[in-house]
């Protein structure tokens, strides 16, 4: 793969029950500095597949590279030593905690941890305003924020997201995307995996499709949004010609 | 000879009377996947049940209606089954190991007004005189004894056979889907839960005919025959028999109630004095460490599950999850 | 009333201790462990050994203060049972619930539970004899705070209410103050979660039955000073301190300690309407009236 990948994933067999990978030979390369997004249909393995990555999801065959260093099969907790994080689709944030509490334990071991937390109330500004509150008190787009600034403050170079827009309402939905790719304008790469393929690949440089635990297609955002094939299948669009 | 056969008669009925509890147990923590933490607070409502509705009067106590053996037969199951029931339909639809504590509150709480509603149950000293069935038609007690024998030995294949072909019928695979596979369940939804609680009951209820059929034999039921050891005794003869496997849940019953009655005779026999008085904790570290042993080292049990599985059923699970 | 309420508030107290490390164990390793109540009877067995050690070598620490039947060996040997108590329970995890995790399911783990609990309480039966046994054979004698109605209280009961608490209070402190406290609190809550925090599970599972263990083993020593040991202190404990977890909602910490002072108080209520030979039935009650209303407990998050 090409030098200005950050993380590869080669021949990738993953899943939960031994003998049954839910994902057969993954391939793909995640552009130093861009918003890669993966798509498909549910139950596509697109999840399986960030997991696996992550180190939650045991697996079976291929590598994972992140930055030259195989990662294949990390322990999750090892995951922000190397400058990775994961941002999970659902129940990312500790709700009995406060905010302020749940961006200082994953800063928990780190030496300069209050100057990190002024640093991330800064870039989000309605957090610190609630820093004292218990998470469970954000609403939707809050709590994805909070989610998202937990991932940002160990300074990773790859974030993973699942799914950042689920659940949310679709203003919400369109800042939290907005957001990850302004933060790959500013120095993170980011993985994601969206349900919502529009807005997906509004925000995205680069994409790849997913279907039953194999690569389909992959290609420039702007190739894929154009593509009539991925249009008719993705999009529910119809081919020009048609009408 | 009168004496071995006398006591092979005592020692079989008693372990078919507890094999027939681990054919019930069987059925929920083998075939469906239920934790019955109180096997013996089913036993004892058995056992409670027949005598109350079949034992003599008693001035001192309500019961005692000196009813038919059929009618206290089929009391002392309704009254395990109705446990069961009320139980079931609490905890059944949650976390599962709530089951679990339940079942074994429960028996904590049925052990207690056995042991102190002396109106309804006698108190510590328990109940005695339950009219033993049949037994006019003998001359002796040793022919009295090997008929019962074969009362207890025919309940037992009858059950037996009774689970055998429920196992094997779609209804059976349906539990054991249940049991295998949580998407399955789920997709069956409210089914599942009447399943489990159809399941449980019915376990229950075997568990109960265990009971009824003990205070049969010996005439005379006390808190002390339901205490908590009796669950584990009827645990250890299942795992070590083999969950799943209803020839080795009674394989498993004999076997340990034969390493139990025995351990009990060696150290009575050859042990000191001082060690004697020892003997039940002896005993119970044994049935403690043949059950973490047997889950350690051959969790299967000598007679493995013989049930084909379905491979292809387990792709769903983790795709779901993961969707979460 | 007003006694059994105090008595009530203080078999609580012993409760709550005893239900910290189960609810949090209950909640990482997703099973119902019916061993955990055997740790305050080891707590309470090894204080007992230490306490006659240290009575014996040093015998100027077998003094007893402030009126209390506590002497300074036994608070040392309370402070080493802790310690050994944590120390078992990191041991039988390693030794059988960790394999057992490894390669079954969760019933599985319950199952074992009873086993291992059944093995520790029969051991120390074999060791310590089944007849009660007291930390100190001096007669404590109660206080009266008034004559009408009688209420009676020992300098005890009032020291391990004292010691409950501050141990608590404590506690209390490090969840919200320290960022091992929130460690805890997030391994507790969203144990998948917290990993992917940077939180290493396998290291916090030995920290949880660390501080479990030494909760219990205080729970043990203060049940055994106000009342006396016996091997059933685990199996009579067993039922309480599940009662506790699932009124405060497993995984909640702080709905453990609320619980364990209802299930006690309730208990010693109970008496009031019902002899005390049901007692043993009281949370058992409790856990039904729960299960009812409220199946995810007090603080709990609905789960299935």
């Amino acid at each position: 793969m090409s030098g200005d990948s950050i993380l590869t994933v080669e021949g990738v067999e993953a899943g939960y029950v031994k003998d049954l990978p839910i994902l057969r030979g993954i391939n793909l390369a995640v552009r130093r500095n861009a918003l890669t997004a993966i798509i498909g249909p549910n139950g596509a393995g697109k999840s399986t597949l960030i997991k696996a990555i992550a180190g939650l999801v045991p697996v079976s065959a291929g590598t994972v590279t992140l930055d030259g260093t195989q990662i294949t099969g990390i322990r999750a907790d090892r995951m922000a030593d190397l400058g990775m994080a994961y941002v999970p689709q659902t129940d990312n944030i500790f709700k009995t905690l406060t905010i302020r509490q749940n961006l200082a334990l994953v800063l928990r071991l780190s030496r300069r941890r209050e100057a990190r937390l002024e640093e991330l109330f800064a870039l989000f500004p309605p957090l610190k305003d609630k820093q004292a509150d218990p998470a469970a008190s954000l609403s939707g787009g809050q709590r994805q924020m909070l989610a998202v600034a937990m991932a940002l403050a160990r300074e990773p170079s790859l974030i993973l997201m699942d799914e950042p827009s689920a659940g949310l309402a679709p203003k919400a939905a369109a800042e939290v995307l907005d957001l990850a790719h302004r933060l790959t304008r500013e120095g993170v790469s980011i993985l994601l995996v969206e349900q919502n393929v529009k807005q997906a690949l509004r925000v995205s440089d680069h994409c790849y499709i997913l279907a039953e635990g194999r690569n389909q297609v992959d290609g420039p955002a702007a190739d894929i949004l154009a593509d009539p094939i991925v249009g008719e299948i993705y999009l529910g669009r119809r081919r020009m010609n048609d009408a | 000879m009168i004496g071995v056969i006398s006591y092979l008669a005592f020692f079989g009925t008693v372990a078919a009377i507890l094999a027939i509890a681990v054919l019930g147990l069987n059925l929920q923590w083998g075939n469906t996947g239920l934790f019955n933490g109180g096997v013996a607070a089913f036993f004892g409502a058995g056992a409670y049940g027949a005598m109350m509705l079949g034992g003599p009067a008693d001035p001192q106590q309500l019961g005692g209606f000196a009813l038919p053996y059929p009618i206290a037969f089929a009391g002392g199951i309704g009254l395990a089954a109705l446990v069961a029931w009320a139980v079931g339909l609490l905890t059944l639809r949650l976390r599962h190991d709530y089951l679990a504590i339940a079942t074994f509150g429960v028996a904590v709480a049925l052990e207690a007004v056995a042991r102190n509603a002396e109106w309804l149950t006698g108190g510590a000293k328990g109940m005695r005189g339950f009219p033993r069935p049949f037994e006019g038609l003998f001359a002796d007690q040793f022919t009295y004894n090997l008929a019962f024998l074969g009362f207890v030995v025919i309940i037992l294949i009858a059950v037996y056979a009774g689970l055998e072909r429920l196992v094997r019928s779609p209804y059976g695979r349906v539990l054991r889907a249940i049991r295998e596979d949580e998407v399955a369940a789920r997709a069956l939804g409210k089914n599942a839960t009447r399943l489990r609680l159809e399941a449980f009951v019915l376990g229950s209820a075997i568990i109960g005919v265990a009971g009824v059929l003990y205070v049969s034999f010996y005439a005379f039921i006390s808190p002390q025959d339901m205490a908590p050891i009796l669950t584990f005794q009827i645990w250890a003869m299942l795992i070590v028999g083999g969950a799943g496997n209803n020839r080795g849940a009674v394989l498993g019953a004999f076997l340990i109630w034969g390493a139990w009655t025995s351990s009990g005779f060696l150290l009575s026999k050859f042990a000191p004095t001082a060690v004697q008085i020892y003997t039940g904790p002896i005993q119970y570290i044994m049935i403690g460490s043949v059950i973490v042993g047997m889950l350690l080292w051959r969790p299967q049990g000598l007679l493995p599950e013989r049930i084909e599985r379905t491979k292809t059923g387990n792709e769903a699970p983790g795709e779901n999850a993961s969707q979460g | 009333m007003i006694q059994n309420l105090m008595d009530g508030i203080l078999t609580g107290s012993i409760i709550s201790l005893g239900a910290i490390g189960l609810t949090m164990v209950m909640h990482m390793l997703r099973f119902a462990n019916f061993a955990y109540a055997e740790l305050l009877a080891i707590g309470a067995y090894a204080a007992l050994v230490f306490d006659r050690l240290f009575a014996a070598l040093v015998p100027l620490t077998d003094q007893t203060f402030g009126g209390l039947s506590l002497t300074w060996s036994l608070t040392l040997a309370t402070l080493a049972a802790m310690a050994v108590t944590g120390a078992s329970a990191v041991l039988i995890d390693w030794a059988i619930f960790k394999r057992i995790r490894e390669k079954a399911d969760a019933l599985s783990m319950v199952f074992a539970s009873f086993g291992v609990a059944l093995i520790i309480r029969n051991v120390i039966t074999l060791i310590f004899g089944l007849k009660a046994e007291l930390y100190s054979n001096d007669i404590a004698f109660a206080m009266v705070l008034s004559r009408d109605p009688l209420l009676l209280i020992k300098p005890d009961q009032i020291f391990v209410l004292a010691a409950a608490l501050v141990l608590m209070a404590i506690f209390h402190l490090v969840l919200s103050r320290t960022t091992f406290g929130f460690a805890l609190r997030a391994v507790a809550e969203n144990p998948a979660l917290a990993q992917v925090a940077g939180v290493p599970l396998a290291r916090m599972v030995i920290v949880v039955w660390l501080i479990g263990g030494a909760f219990s083993a205080a729970a043990g020593v203060f049940y055994a000073l106000t009342n006396h040991l016996s091997p059933l202190i685990g199996h009579n404990f067993l039922l309480p301190v599940f009662a506790a977890t699932i009124v405060g909602g497993i995984g909640s910490v702080y709905g453990a300690l609320l619980g364990g002072f209802i299930v006690g108080t309730a208990s010693g209520l109970a008496l009031q309407i019902m002899p005390s030979g049901y007692i043993p039935a009281m949370p058992f009650l409790i856990i039904l009236a729960v299960l009812l209303v409220r199946p995810h407990g007090l603080f709990g998050e609905p789960q299935t």
